[in-house]
């Protein structure tokens, strides 16, 4: 899905552009979580998130991603801001709630990740 | 359109020969993001309409120009060219008003538009001179494809020296194992993490990011250690009281990663390595973290992972990446 589609979808408002909005978004995930992201982060993908410090910046730095979409109608603090734009990652936010805004995106065609599994007995 | 940018491709690729690409693509996106204020040139040579052909033509060879919007009280009323004066000369109309011979149809771009929108204009036109009024009509400036062409290269330049820039930072940092010769090169970075401070936290894996970018490390093993450092970092910043290092040891065919601290160590080793195992207070999992899941992905992404700790005595990490096999 291209970056102004989803923008249309979420009838959301880019706070910070650092990607055309051609940009090709490959997938999508949600977490408020950060071990989440790392976990199941993938290259390129869009994050919706409920949180809005400047360490989901961090996280999105380290994983890879390239935009992050504030639900919930929030507004990012200004060291999110700074930050985002220091690392060239796209903000964005919508009003959605994060269980509609997933909703959404997933109906207009944004997939996900699929099934993902943590090894937990391989100690 | 196609005639702008035309000209402007072909421009580029003579003085910039070497030009990728994605330059190119950066000369559309230039054009359709840059405002024509930004382009025009603001010292407009202005002809008034009391002159006549001869002192129009004096004016235009002292300015070394080939045409000049003809403006009354601020507004165009025509423009006039160097092919309009040759034509008056040779009809002999040296003496008479400039407006008998300027030409009325007047197209003009208003200050906001963007500058592929010069390109429309001119290259229907087929004239190489626009005036550039704002939303009242008054004339602000005026843009030619000279003063386009020399803008996007400027600009191009720029992004190219940029790039260029970056490319040779990468370039000399990944020839060290070649450059500097020994049994056994590495390259080693040490930080130390401060605890609970947040506004930190996470700057010493970014810069162990880049440095793994600047030696070309596959992109997939700089991804994985970026993971495993930022969760081990975060984990001094939230678990100890006293902060500690992170150590990267980075070879020509592994990477070694050591997050050593002097905190309160850890009782039972088993426990905390389940997934879900956490002892993060109420305050850090309103930051995101505290999921129980950092040593689990640490131990997903890494080769290796050997984690060494006493209660009261401190804890070690250690990984090991292999960048051969990728
Ligand atoms: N350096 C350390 N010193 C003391 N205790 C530690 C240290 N690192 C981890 N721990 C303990 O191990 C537990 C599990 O760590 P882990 O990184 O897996 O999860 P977390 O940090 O609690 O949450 P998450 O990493 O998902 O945000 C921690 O809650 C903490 O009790
Ligand atoms: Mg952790």
């Amino acid at each position: 899905m291209k970056l102004k589609e989803l923008i249309e979808v979420l009838d959301a408002e880019i706070i910070l552009d650092n990607h055309g909005s051609d940009e090709e978004i490959p997938a999508g995930g949600a977490a408020d979580l950060m071990s989440d992201v790392l976990a199941f982060g993938s290259p390129g993908m869009a994050l919706l998130t409920g949180l809005t410090n400047p360490q989901v910046v961090r996280t999105a730095e380290m994983a890879g991603i390239n935009a992050i979409i504030l639900v919930r109608d929030k507004k990012a603090p200004p060291e999110t801001v700074e930050l985002a734009r220091e690392l060239g990652i796209t903000l964005i936010r919508t009003s959605y709630t994060m269980y509609e805004a997933c909703g959404r995106l997933y109906h207009a065609g944004l997939p996900g990740l699929g099934v993902v599994k943590i090894r937990n007995d391989t100690w | 359109m196609r005639g702008f940018l035309d000209l402007g491709l072909l421009k580029l690729e003579t003085t910039l020969g070497k030009m990728a690409v994605q330059e190119i693509t950066k000369v559309q996106e230039l054009i359709y993001t840059t405002r024509v204020e930004d382009v025009m040139a603001t010292d407009v040579i202005v002809v008034d309409p009391s002159m006549t052909v001869a002192e129009v033509k004096s004016l235009m060879k002292e300015k070394h120009i080939s045409g000049a919007p003809v403006v009354q009280d601020e507004n165009i009323i025509g423009i006039v060219t160097m092919t309009d004066i040759l034509a008056a000369m040779e009809e002999g109309r040296l003496h008479e008003p400039v407006t008998m011979s300027m030409s009325t149809k007047v197209k003009t771009v208003v200050r906001d538009s963007v500058v592929a929108e010069v390109g429309n204009i001119l290259g229907l036109k087929g004239s190489s001179r626009l005036p550039v009024v704002d939303r009242n009509g008054k004339l602000v400036g005026i843009v030619t494809t000279g003063t386009v062409t020399k803008y996007l290269l400027r600009r191009l330049d720029q992004s190219f020296q940029k790039n260029e820039q970056e490319r040779l930072q990468a370039y000399r940092a990944s020839h060290i194992f070649q450059d500097i010769v020994s049994d056994d090169t590495s390259v080693v970075l040490r930080f130390v993490v401060d605890d609970k401070d947040f506004s930190n936290a996470g700057k010493a894996s970014s810069m162990i990011k880049k440095a793994l970018q600047r030696l070309v490390v596959n992109p997939q093993i700089v991804r994985r250690v970026a993971v495993a450092v930022y969760e081990a970092e975060m984990n001094l910043v939230i678990h100890t009281d006293v902060g500690g290092e992170i150590i990267v040891d980075i070879r020509k065919d592994k990477l070694n990663v050591s997050a050593v601290d002097h905190g309160p160590g850890i009782a039972d080793l088993k426990q905390v390595l389940q997934p879900g195992f956490s002892t993060a207070p109420e305050w850090i999992r309103d930051m995101g973290f505290g999921a129980g899941m950092g040593l689990a992905n640490i131990k997903r992404v890494s080769d290796m992972m050997k984690l060494i700790s006493e209660p009261g005595g401190g804890t070690r990490l250690d990984l090991v990446f292999d960048l051969k096999n990728s």
